[in-house]
């Protein structure tokens, strides 16, 4: 018996990596989404400006999949366990090593012990912190990503917590690079944002979908990685509600009262508000570095053109060059 | 392709094609075949699918594909959707402890409809439901069609907990609560067979368009499959 008890003892795993010590208001473990799951009602997830999580992780000389985290107005605070290299790109938070200023877009070396923080935004609202290989997170459905409503992804399907260890591995000879600030996107505080007419459009009336491209609106009080609803010009269809269907990212529902919300990534899969259309995913992006009083404009596009825009980007990215900082 | 069938336009990597106007049970079968249609011959070009009642999402690869490539594509492979036994569905029984201690809305619609709780839980059980859609929740089913008898309208407040495992009733829609949620539907009883596990395989025990029986069980046999009272519905 007791030699059974030895033989089978396991030395426990002690996982190193980046100890939470404040996890500011939303800080969410997140990576590509979470692709082939509608079918059990689980939605997307994953960042919500994809733009700055890729370049998190190519400034960190990862894949472009990897598991960072995405810091949502600020306040995280993390001590690192690991010599390893970081990056955080987005909004723009005030980020400190050991309490000295750093800069956002780049990467930097960090040792066991370093305290890493982030304030409070002052333009933008997600940014992405980077680790070099990324986060070690067991996928759930294929993914890390965390959906808080379902209780799916991250460490154990919730926000960040004080104590959370963040597993990684060390990886101190990652290179140190930048991205140029005539490169990095750049935030305000209002967008245009370009949709494509689809869905229950028709039941729109050629007079309010001309009062819908025409209006300003403004991001309400309620946003969030679900959605975003906006205040502004009301709009009404013909239909009251349809059967419900499958809503893809930054499809622009109209409930009964007129105000647009737009859905994003952690949206519910089947819905039956009308929808006047859907947002491309470039700007759900911007939109999504949008607080509340955010202005927001709507512009039709085709989906030909939209494809072209989202092939145009990829490329550019594709063709952007850092540059080393070693 | 059948003349019913439209694909059209929903964001810039997804189309949504109807099948229908209207929910019915053909429909469903036809949804069901197309799924299984295209995950078979489109993998490729395909990101994710989401069947709902009378209609299908379809996520491709804008990167590959692009819409009217993917339009002709799928026009050419639904062409003559057959309905056939694959289309029918699994048939899946689900047990369910009907008392009102699991179900605390019985009394209620038997009140507003005039029949005695004994013969609205023969009802709910006469019928085989179709699987016409998953979502709200992660595993939350969406059956149909309750008969018209004993279909009840949503709770005019919903409640802030409705546990887990409780079947409930809606219009003419039925369903079992995969987790602890908020909910406005009629709770009639509890199943205390899992809708939903993330660490199981399969993950749900039904997919849409599968066909779904409830059957009675006392509560020596729902204690007996692992069921658990005393949940609070507040």
């Amino acid at each position: 018996m007791t030699n059974r008890v030895n033989s089978t003892r396991v030395k426990p795993e002690i996982s190193l990596g980046f100890i939470v010590k404040r996890p500011g208001l939303v800080s969410l473990i997140q990576d590509e989404g979470r692709f082939g799951a509608f079918n059990l009602g689980l939605t997307n997830g994953g960042p919500i400006d994809k733009l700055a999580y890729h370049w998190a992780n190519r400034l960190c000389s990862n894949e472009l999949n990897v598991s960072v985290i995405e810091v949502s107005v600020g306040g995280l605070a993390l001590i690192a366990q690991v010599d390893t290299v970081i990056a955080v790109t987005g909004a723009r938070m005030p980020l400190t090593i050991n309490g000295q200023v750093k800069e956002l877009w780049r990467s930097y070396k960090v040792k066991a012990g370093d305290l890493i923080e982030l304030g409070f935004t002052n333009v933008g609202v997600r940014s992405y912190f980077a680790v070099a290989g990324g986060f070690n997170i067991t996928p759930v459905f294929g993914s890390s990503s965390t959906v808080c409503r379902e209780g799916i992804g991250g460490l154990k399907g919730t926000k960040l917590v004080v104590n959370d260890i963040l597993p990684c591995t060390s990886q101190a000879k990652a290179k140190l690079v930048k991205l140029l600030e005539k490169d990095q996107p750049k935030y305000c505080n209002e967008v245009i944002l370009r949709i494509i007419p689809s869905y229950q459009q028709h039941h729109f009336s050629s007079h309010q979908q001309k009062l819908f491209f025409s209006s300003e609106y403004n991001v309400g009080k309620s946003y969030d990685r679900m959605g975003y609803r906006l205040e502004g010009q009301k709009i009404t269809s013909d239909i009251d509600g349809i059967l419900s269907e499958g809503i893809c990212l930054g499809a622009v529902q109209i409930p009964n009262d007129g105000q647009p919300i737009i859905l994003m990534n952690d949206r519910q899969t089947i819905g039956g508000y009308p929808k006047i259309g859907s947002v491309i995913s470039l700007d759900t992006a911007k939109l999504g570095q949008l607080a509340q009083f955010g202005k927001v404009r709507f512009e039709a596009i085709s989906m030909e053109k939209a494809r072209d825009l989202i092939l145009r980007d990829l490329s550019v990215f594709n063709q952007t060059e850092v540059i080393s900082c070693d | 392709m059948s003349p019913d069938l439209k694909i059209e336009i929903a964001g810039e990597n997804s189309l949504i094609i109807y099948f229908a106007e209207q929910v019915n049970t053909e429909v469903a079968a036809k949804i069901h075949q197309a799924q299984l249609l295209i995950r078979q011959k489109m993998s490729k070009d395909i990101i994710d699918l989401i069947p709902s009642y009378a209609s299908m999402l379809v996520v491709f690869n804008l990167v590959e594909i692009d819409h009217q490539q993917l339009t002709n594509k799928l026009q050419m492979l639904l062409t003559n959707l057959q309905i056939d036994n694959d289309s029918q569905g699994a048939l899946i029984e689900l047990p369910v402890y009907y008392a009102s201690e699991s179900g605390p809305d019985l009394p209620l619609i038997a009140k507003h409809i005039n029949l005695p709780i004994e013969q609205i839980i023969a009802i709910h059980q006469q019928q085989e439901y179709r699987v016409y859609a998953i979502g709200f929740a992660p595993g939350f089913a969406y059956l149909g069609e309750v008969d018209n008898r004993i279909a009840m309208p949503r709770l005019s407040t919903p409640r802030m907990k409705v546990p887990k495992g409780a079947v409930a009733i809606a219009d003419r829609q039925t369903a079992v609560y995969p987790n602890n949620s908020p909910g406005g539907w009629n709770i009639i009883g509890l199943c205390p067979v899992e809708m939903f596990n993330a660490n199981k395989t399969p993950t749900m025990p039904v997919q849409v368009g599968d066909r779904v029986k409830f059957k009675a069980i006392s509560k020596d046999e729902f204690f007996a499959l692992g069921g658990v009272l005393g949940a609070t519905y507040d």
